[in-house]
């Protein structure tokens, strides 16, 4: 029986791995594993990587960052996978492939994915060498090399892509300009007032916008290896050019096999993503549908989709998805300018009208395209403040009538205006998507919110609503909680039973009222006696604020196992000690002395993670003769108890290095020792890398630092251990000053705001608008505590004390380090044995009273 | 049971061989408030836990008071208990491990956590000053 189950499984052939082939390849086995053989082919050196990501390749993200998948992921998952290969024909009555190297291979179905090539006008002198093009990891490495002999870069093309190449120039460290044949930047998105205010920001950061430019012929040039002439008379020197003036579909394989193509190029598919052929599909910048050709990823995912869906007969729900055409609203940062655009952003519409309202103070153009009737939203234009975005496209996309009159949607928002956001929600329809990067509707979440997904990181893990480009992160957010308050679910943030309030709340209620003690807290504001959640949490924020000692007799009491002890307790009731060794950075003779004291102490030694030693098996009366001898020898507490800085990673740096570019050790020191101790909600780690090498694995820190020829890149909330996170890029280039001001007030708003235990990595996904969010108010201090932040850390720095060091100077302290109250004896349960040359806790049998 | 108490009382010295007698382990202001501390009574590690409300029902200042349970936590066999963080729900106390954070009554021993596991109670008092313990 199971062989005639065991049919023979479809031959699918995907041509082109780039992200919407591989998205077809990754949609298609997660349907459905087992009826589907895969094969891909592609022309570039490596398999799928995020090509919207490009530019990041040059400010420190690498090919394995941005790639999607992997040769051993493909391996695991049975696709079998052919790069630098390409296929020159189809055998369509025979349904075979031909590659370049006359390889043969059959296909039950192909999938045409061969994306687009870019545009390169026929301009005299095109074909010289550092003259390119902006769309592969290859075409970078190859401007990266050009830039090395190269001061000045021009981009032939002001569009979308074209900006994206320019801040790749920029980053390269050239003199960089913008040609545009059209008469202002992004011509297809925007408008002239948005094309304007745009090209004064980027005016402003540096670039070159030459508008209305045609460019005649590339020369030698006089100062440059180039000159550049334009058609009216001007020119323009330079050493590099990058040609981005658009993408044609990638289609001669389709003209080749005789597949039906459009008048201009495109492989012609109907909802399907079928082609003219029944057995073959095509997807991607390479189709065209409806006469149109799709240059965003989004559409082309959706098409990935549809054919799936297609092929599996609408896979395990039966249900087959059709491709409908796809919205071309877009939003995006470039050059560090937000910009979007969406729906029917220039009023083509008949009888539509626009408003717009310009903050020239602020930088900020907003423009709405409404219907003759005023109430409906069909499009708009945003530069400067894409903060909208998100709240309009719903509008557009649904087609909901306008609550107000359309001007009302300009106006800044006023305090206590956000009840219209959630009303907002309320309006979508069920199917509104929310998330169009993985096609998540407003039903998805609901569904998701009321299986059990409470909070914006479960829900983002559930539905990949808000992973793609996190545009979408606060309309998830409003509808998570609008579905929470539906189902009655309080959004219930009490720390616990004995306080009604938030640990946010409590933060602040300490802070204005300047409580010093658990007890005044529980008197204002607080029930009962305390409990396992409180009492550390409080602990925890006092030492934030007030930085007394831990073990102060009020506060004592409040300390979580490991601080209770200022030592790490162990499964056996041991403890084990870690002394401070910044940076990894240590001297011979502290190395000794910390061997010494294991050896007579007989502890047991371990290098850590975080590049310091870790002495295991210490008795409780032990901890301050121990300590007595580190701290005589200059050694100080290593914080491994706190929930606080554990350790600075540094690499060896400029210093010995014969690749760094900046001392990293010496920056690993000072980043350690001003924040040591600091208590936060939870333990923070710093890494910094002295180059781009990354030997300190600095982005996978909660505070990353990487060197650059130029300073410093900062990277916040990376993430090692059960949940690993990648750190976003901060800012880049900092000088020294810089770089410590950041940190110091990210980590004091992090001390601030996030929840208790909350690691900085989910503290910053949860936090409504992201990165974005984060920088504004640490580098244009949005809310205006930026002093007060630094008044706070600068106390902290200061008041900083060894704990171990304050504690063997306290008769009263040190009364507790005994076993028994009554006794001098050692605890009798304690038991090692010997492994490995070390001792370790003998295995005993659990003892259970009844 | 009541061998070993004669033993080693015995042997200490320092208190009555009558088994029904108040033990003094130390003096309260030995007891850091709101923690803990382990005696070593009758040879036995016991847990003593001196509790002082932030406000009794009177608003005034709190009351000391002392609990004492077996100082071994049942989950893990280490003698950590007293090293825990005393925690109150509905009025009573209870000692949350210091390792794996199982709670036990203070007043019972009844682990809250797995309804089969409970650990000893010793009857504890503040006596002039004295923290004392006898057997339950």
């Amino acid at each position: 029986m199971s062989e005639m189950k065991k049919s023979r499984k479809q031959k699918v052939v995907v041509v082109g791995n780039g992200m919407v082939g591989h998205h077809f390849i990754d949609q298609l086995i997660s349907h459905n594993n087992d009826d589907f053989q895969v094969v891909t082919f592609s022309e570039e050196s490596r398999l799928a990587y995020d090509r919207v990501m490009l530019t990041s390749y040059f400010i420190g993200n690498t090919a394995d960052d941005l790639a999607l998948t992997s040769p051993q992921a493909y391996d695991e998952q049975g696709v079998e996978y052919f790069i630098d290969t390409q296929v020159v024909d189809i055998d369509r009555d025979k349904k075979t492939l031909i590659t370049a190297t006359d390889q043969i291979i059959s296909y039950d179905k192909l999938v045409l994915a061969t994306g687009s090539y870019p545009f390169v006008p026929p301009v005299p002198g095109k074909d010289q060498k550092n003259i390119h093009v902006y769309r592969t990891l290859d075409d970078l490495d190859a401007i990266a090399e050009s830039a090395k002999s190269s001061h000045v870069g021009v981009v032939i093309g002001g569009g979308l892509l074209g900006l994206e190449a320019a801040n790749a120039i920029k980053q390269l460290g050239l003199q960089t300009h913008v040609v545009e044949f059209a008469p202002r930047l992004m011509a297809v998105q925007l408008d002239q007032e948005g094309g304007d205010l745009l090209r004064s920001k980027i005016e402003d950061l540096g670039v070159c916008v030459h508008t209305e430019k045609n460019t005649t012929e590339i020369i030698a040039g006089e100062n440059c290896r180039y000159r550049m002439n334009f058609a009216d008379g001007s020119f323009l020197e330079t050493d590099t050019i990058v040609f981005s003036a658009g993408i044609r579909p990638q289609d001669s394989l389709a003209r080749i096999s005789g597949l039906s193509l459009g008048e201009r190029g495109g492989i012609v598919i109907n909802d399907q993503c079928l082609t003219s052929d029944e057995n073959i599909y095509a997807i991607g910048e390479c189709a065209l549908w409806d006469n149109k050709i799709f240059g965003l990823v989004a559409p082309g995912y959706a098409m990935a989709k549809s054919a799936v869906s297609h092929l599996t007969r609408g896979g395990l729900n039966g249900e087959v998805k059709t491709f409908s055409g796809a919205d071309m609203s877009t939003k995006l940062k470039l050059l560090g300018v937000d910009v979007s655009s969406l729906g029917d952003a220039h009023g083509n519409t008949a009888g539509s009208q626009s408003y717009s309202f310009v903050d020239s103070a602020a930088g900020t153009y907003k423009k709405i395209v409404v219907s003759s009737d005023s109430k409906k939203l069909l499009g708009a234009v945003l530069v400067g403040d894409t903060s909208d975005y998100g709240q309009w496209l719903q509008l557009v996309l649904n087609k909901i009538e306008l609550s107000q009159p359309p001007e009302y949607l300009l106006l800044p928002e006023i305090d206590g205006d956000s009840a219209n956001a959630a009303a907002g929600v309320e309006a979508l329809p069920d199917s509104a998507q929310i998330c169009s990067c993985y096609d998540v509707t407003k039903q998805h979440l609901c569904d998701a919110v009321n299986a059990g997904a409470h909070d914006i990181s479960a829900l983002k893990s559930c539905t990949s609503a808000g992973t793609g480009c996190g545009g979408c992160v606060p309309l998830v957010t409003q509808v998570l909680n609008s579905e929470l308050e539906k189902a009655g679910v309080s959004i219930n943030d009490n720390l616990c039973r004995h306080f009604a309030f938030s640990r946010v709340e409590l933060f602040d209620i300490i802070r204005v009222k300047q409580l010093r003690t658990f007890d005044e807290l529980l008197t204002e504001c607080g029930e009962g006696e305390g409990c396992e959640v409180c009492k550390p949490a409080a602990a925890s924020m006092l030492a934030s604020l007030w930085n007394e000692h831990v073990l102060a007799e009020e506060l004592v009491g409040l300390q979580d196992t490991n601080d209770n002890y200022l030592a790490n307790m162990q499964k056996d009731g041991t403890y084990s000690i870690v002394p401070r060794v910044p940076a990894g950075e240590i001297t011979p003779e502290h190395l000794i002395l910390i061997g010494s004291i294991a050896k007579k102490y007989n502890l047991y030694t371990k290098i850590t993670g975080g590049q310091r030693i870790d002495l295991f098996g210490a008795q409780l009366n032990q901890l301050p003769l121990i300590w007595q001898e580190m701290v005589e020898a200059g050694l100080e507490t290593g914080h491994a108890y706190g929930k606080s800085l554990r350790t600075v990673k540094s690499c060896v740096g400029s210093t010995w290095c014969r690749y760094g570019v900046q001392d990293s050790t010496e920056m690993a020191i000072t980043l350690e020792e001003r924040y040591r101790g600091i208590r936060s909600p939870h333990k923070v780690k710093m890494g910094v890398s002295g180059c781009a090498r990354e030997c300190a694995e600095a982005q996978s820190k909660d505070f990353g630092v990487i060197a650059t020829d130029k300073g410093w890149n900062l990277y916040v909330a990376g993430n090692g251990g059960m949940r690993p996170r990648h750190a976003d890029l901060f800012a880049s280039d900092l000088d020294d000053a810089t770089l410590i001001r950041y940190i110091d007030i990210i980590l004091m708003f992090y001390i601030r705001t996030a929840e208790r235990l909350q690691r900085t990595s989910v503290w910053l996904e949860g936090l409504e608008g992201g990165l974005d969010y984060l920088k504004d108010v640490v580098i244009n201090d949005k809310l205006s505590i930026n002093d007060e932040l630094i008044v706070q850390i600068s106390h902290l720095i200061e008041t900083y004390e060894c704990e171990w060091k304050v504690t063997l100077n306290d008769p009263q302290k040190l009364k507790r380090f005994n076993h028994f109250i009554n006794s001098e004896a050692l605890d009798s349960n304690v038991i090692f044995t010997t492994e490995r040359k070390q001792i370790r806790p003998a295995i005993k049998k659990n003892i259970v009273m009844i | 049971m009541i061998d070993i108490i004669e033993n080693v009382s015995k042997e200490s010295g320092e208190v009555s061989a009558n088994k029904i007698d108040w033990l003094t382990v130390c003096k309260i202001e030995d007891i850091t408030k709101n923690t803990g501390v382990c005696a070593n009574f009758n040879g036995k590690q016991v847990a003593i836990f001196h509790m002082k409300k932030a406000k009794d029902s009177d608003g005034i200042g709190g009351i000391s008071e002392v609990k004492a349970v077996c100082n071994v936590d049942p989950f893990s066999a280490a003698s950590v208990l007293s090293r825990g963080l005393i925690t109150e729900k509905d009025n009573q106390f209870f000692v949350a491990s210091p390792l794996l954070k199982q709670e036990f009554c203070l007043e019972t021993g009844q682990c809250q956590q797995d309804d089969a596991i409970a650990i000893n109670t010793y009857k504890a008092r503040i006596d002039d000053e004295l923290v004392q313990l006898m057997e339950a």
